[in-house]
């Protein structure tokens, strides 16, 4: 097999070994993104010189008989709305098209610190603000399971070169799927951490109280690796969880024997194709073969958590994009007359549909007259969300249920149809309304692409939802395709 | 018809913390533009704001040194708009729960005690400073953006409408500033923009029960200012009444160089400001403890030290009130007072000699060189009769200048009293010699001669001569 192709765990030991040099491998992947970025487009952003050098002060480091660190010399991609310091941070927007950022967000210095070879920066959804990586500024990426379809989003560049061996991992973002439902459309794992335990500081905000970083890896092995790399407290952001983070490799256990897993009906109604349905059901008939307990469970409010969704995203992200205004960086329009006129044309030419959209949407919600009834019910039906997540866990262990309720859709099919793109994280945004963790791995194939199953935990309990993931891949096969590029 | 004034203040004071509100940058005012300044103040795409616990802690002293009440709850809200100072395009702010609430302070008015009542304290962080027409940049088409004061922690106090003159108001925001100074949380620095005031003010015919329309003043850049704005506004908001007229409820801004308020923005143009709880930072539960601590630290406060002086040193109210006006110079007299046990002699010297020269060269107490233990020393020379009031004050002058000791200008100048009746004599027979007009006068009854044949001697010995020994070797000549 290629080295593109195989693992973190599976290239460490080839590289603690001697059998393979950092520099071979992250030729291999560069040779790789040579080959097929004109077709997948999964990057914004090449740092090939930073990768080669890094390489080769990993190899030696190795040649002088030193240790290196479970993801030390490993070729990375980060996507591109984590700042990376004089290297383009563009949100894949017109609007920062130009801007490097004076400084790193902690996710990468953290990734730095472990010796990341990192290999460029993702293409997403303009501002993360999409699920089909089609509102990017700089075009689309494809799904490289099926080029005609969309890699999903917004993190689709991630999760699109991590799939097709651009990288061997990668980071993404999730605000309402999109870490997951990219995963699942690319045949990866990927991971939405619980709200908090990873720093945000240096990602560019989209939806704050929602926004959480998280890793996309070919196997459950690599994630929980790349998680005892990325999680943990962060002074520098507030809402970073006070919590000393596990050995998540500690979890990976073949074993879900007496585990209770609930199956929200919910998540199976109108909508959800049938053969998603029936490759999420043969994965639970799976785990339940191993040992695990199966019982069918209702979260009525699930109903709710799109309205939800869409009213507190767009008004967090209204006054988190104002800040795009053409004064300090970015895009300036070029024939303003005056400072109005400047604001106006520079965000009206700066920023695509989609981010407009959500801007008009978040600020008319915000507007005097308007709050109570949109923002603040919101929030109120977002506590009662939470509050009955929690009192599900309080008999289940984790919750199983479809990624998303369709495989990979064709470009072009929904974008003149916002409404029935934002459907397709249906599965997805009530995880991040509660905060709590999610993970999708892939459980099936289609002709249109990969199929992903989502395991939902309690805050906090990442091991559980990797102990799960572990089980289902030590016993499957999924995760061992890769697409025939 | 006569017409009741009603006023209402909204001060903002920049807190004297070494860093910013959500950042370690430097408070520090001026420095070369944009150098105080770090990716979060600078408000790059990413960052997040982390909340500086002296902050806190400075707003509650506020909060409790006004009598407000500290919230139990309190949050951080983001003030959506657009500004070229305002890096974010929103100010962290607190809209619904602020940290402190329900307070008051107490001023003198014509010897009366007023009470005014304090709605609420929140804390915020300041914007940037735009500079256009400004110096050098005077003929640039465009305005530069300084953002080293973004960030800078400021608390925001709203009192009642309760304040009824632009003398009220001045008198409120003396004793705002007073005890600000007192609890040191800020320098108060008008001048630097630490103190700022804005001013809601609205007329109504007296006995009426309503409020009028009011308007809301900017720009008052000083305590005369603030009198003199509010003063005009409400003239033209009667006058305006008078005429059959209306007010209209706009901001308005003070200019300075014509002594008018001009029309900004109407209501209709205000902002809508689109507040919500900001999602970086999370809310604040505050510890009842923690706030009991604080108060319990709280120093004396004006009124208190006031009240004490009275009582302590026997001095007049009106001295006491002068002398405790600010914390350094009520500390100033008591330290000069331990070392000169007459807290009225003191009490003129601070009062008179010392804020004179200070008023006339515009300097503050923490810019001379001049100790308490300068005064107590000259004060005990005049004492001991080594010089004498007159020479005391050409001493003072020049100990404060240079800041050498009084016994050192006494020795260099030779300005030591003389007391000894043979050198004075000499010259008291001389001064009756050629004022011969005058002792006539004084064996005529006119008293006042006598002055008049002293002030002669004084002046023929540069003021140095004992002036109870000169006035009796006169008598016994005449």
């Amino acid at each position: 097999m290629s080295l593109y192709n195989l693992t973190v765990h599976e290239l460490h030991n080839k590289l603690v070994k001697k059998e393979v040099s950092s520099v071979e491998l992250t030729k291999s992947v560069l040779a790789r993104v040579e080959e097929l970025e004109k077709s997948v487009h999964s990057y914004v952003t090449l740092t090939t010189e930073d990768a080669l050098a890094q390489a080769q002060r990993v190899d030696e480091k190795i040649a002088a008989g030193e240790a290196i660190r479970p993801l030390e010399g490993i070729p990375v991609a980060i996507k591109d709305n984590m700042c990376t310091k004089g290297i383009t941070t563009t949100c894949s927007s017109k609007i920062l098209h130009n801007f490097k950022p004076p400084y790193s967000a902690t996710v990468v210095n953290k990734l730095a610190e472990q010796g990341m070879v990192m290999i460029g920066k993702t293409n997403m959804d303009e501002f993360a603000m999409g699920s089909s990586c089609e509102t990017s500024y700089f075009g689309p990426t494809r799904n490289p399971w099926n080029l005609e379809a969309v890699p999903g989003g917004s993190s689709g560049g991630s999760a699109a070169s991590v799939a097709c061996g651009e990288a061997i991992y990668s980071l993404g973002s999730d605000t309402g799927g999109s870490i997951r439902q990219p995963a699942s459309f690319c045949g990866v794992v990927g991971l939405k951490p619980t709200y908090g335990l990873v720093s945000r500081y240096g990602l560019v905000a989209f939806a704050s109280s929602l926004d959480q970083i998280g890793p996309f890896t070919k196997d459950v092995t690599d994630n929980a690796l790349v998680m005892n790399a990325i999680a943990g407290h962060d002074a520098l952001d507030s809402t970073s969880l006070n919590y000393q983070p596990e050995d998540y490799t500690k979890a990976l256990v073949n074993d879900v024997k007496g585990l209770k897993i609930g199956i929200p009906k919910e998540y199976y109604g109108e909508g959800v194709e049938p053969a998603v349905r029936e490759s999420v059901m043969n994965g639970i008939k799976l785990l339940e073969s191993l040992g695990a307990h199966c019982e069918e469970v209702s979260l009525p409010n699930t109903q709710h958590a799109l309205s939800v969704y869409y009213i507190i995203a767009p008004c967090e992200a209204s006054s988190n994009l104002a800040r795009y205004d053409g004064i300090r960086y970015g895009f300036r329009a070029e024939d303003a007359a005056d400072l109005i006129d400047n604001y106006k044309k520079s965000r009206s030419q700066g920023f695509g549909e989609e981010v407009k959209r959500r801007i008009m949407l978040g600020t008319y919600a915000l507007s005097s007259g308007y709050y109570d009834a949109y923002y603040l019910k919101a929030q109120k039906v977002r506590t009662l969300i939470k509050n009955e997540f929690e009192e599900i866990f309080k008999k289940f262990d984790v919750l199983i249920t479809p990624t998303a309720p369709t495989p990979p859709f064709k470009l072009g099919a929904k974008t003149g149809d916002p409404l029935s793109m934002y459907m397709s994280d249906i599965c997805t945004i009530p995880i991040n309304i509660a905060g709590i963790p999610g993970l999708s791995l892939p459980c099936g194939y289609t002709q249109e692409g990969p199929i992903g199953m989502q395991i939902i935990g309690k805050s906090l309990d990442e091991a559980t939802l990797l102990r799960v993931a572990y089980t289902f891949e030590q016993n499957t096969d999924f995760h061992k395709q890769r697409p025939n590029l | 018809m006569s017409y009741e004034i009603v006023i209402g203040l909204e001060v903002h004071v920049e807190l004297g913390t070494k860093s910013k509100i959500f950042c370690n940058c430097t408070t520090e005012f001026g420095g070369a533009p944009n150098t105080h300044t770090c990716p979060v103040c600078l408000g790059m795409p990413g960052v997040l704001p982390v909340l500086n616990k002296t902050v806190l802690e400075y707003g509650m002293k506020a909060g409790l040194a006004t009598n407000c009440k500290i919230a139990e709850f309190s949050k951080f809200d983001r003030k959506n708009y657009f500004y070229p100072d305002l890096p974010k395009a929103y100010q962290i702010s607190q809209y619904d729960l602020p940290l402190a609430a329900d307070g008051h302070i107490d001023i003198q008015v014509n010897d009366e005690t007023k009470r005014i009542g304090l709605t609420r304290i929140h804390l915020e962080e300041d914007a940037g400073k735009l500079l256009h027409g400004e110096g050098s940049v005077d003929f640039l088409d465009y305005s530069l953006v300084d953002l080293n004061r973004t960030g800078v922690p400021l608390i925001e106090i709203v009192s009642e409408p309760d304040i009824r003159s632009p003398l009220e108001a001045r008198l409120y925001l003396e004793k705002l500033k007073s005890i600000l100074q007192y609890i040191a949380v800020s320098d108060c620095k008008m001048q630097e923009g630490s103190l700022r005031c804005d001013g809601n003010i609205s007329v109504r015919p007296i006995g009426q029960k309503e409020f009028g329309t009011k308007t809301e003043l900017k720009n008052m850049n000083s305590f005369k200012a603030l009198e003199k704005a509010l003063e005009y506004e409400a003239k033209r908001q009667i006058e305006l009444l008078e005429d059959g007229g209306k007010v209209v409820q706009e901001t308005r801004r003070w200019d300075e160089a014509r002594g008018v308020t001009v029309a900004m923005r109407s209501k209709e143009e205000a902002h809508d400001y689109r507040y919500f709880p900001d999602p970086d930072l999370v809310p604040m539960v505050i510890d009842r403890e923690w706030v009991e601590e604080i108060r319990k630290g709280l120093p004396e406060l004006p009124e208190a030290k006031k009240n004490r002086f009275i009582e302590q040193y026997g001095l007049p109210e009106y001295d006491a009130d002068v002398l405790t006006a600010s914390r350094r110079l009520a500390d100033f007299y008591e330290e000069t007072v331990k070392g000169f046990n007459n807290p009225k002699v003191v009490s003129n010297w601070v009062m008179g000699e010392l804020m004179r020269i200070m008023n006339e060269e515009g300097k503050e107490l923490e810019e001379i060189s001049l100790t308490p233990s300068h005064i107590v020393e000259m004060l005990q020379l005049m004492d001991k009769g080594i010089i004498s009031g007159k020479i005391a004050k050409t001493v003072f002058e020049e100990m404060f200048h240079t800041g050498k000791r009084a016994e050192a200008i006494v020795e260099e100048k030779g300005l030591t009293q003389i007391s000894d009746e043979g050198a004075l004599v000499a010259i008291v027979e001389e001064v009756m010699a050629k004022n011969q007009k005058s002792i006539e006068d004084y064996k005529n009854g006119k008293d006042k001669a006598l002055g008049a044949l002293v002030g002669q001697v004084m002046k023929a010995t540069k003021g140095r001569a004992n002036p109870e020994m000169v006035n009796k070797l006169i008598k016994d000549r005449i």
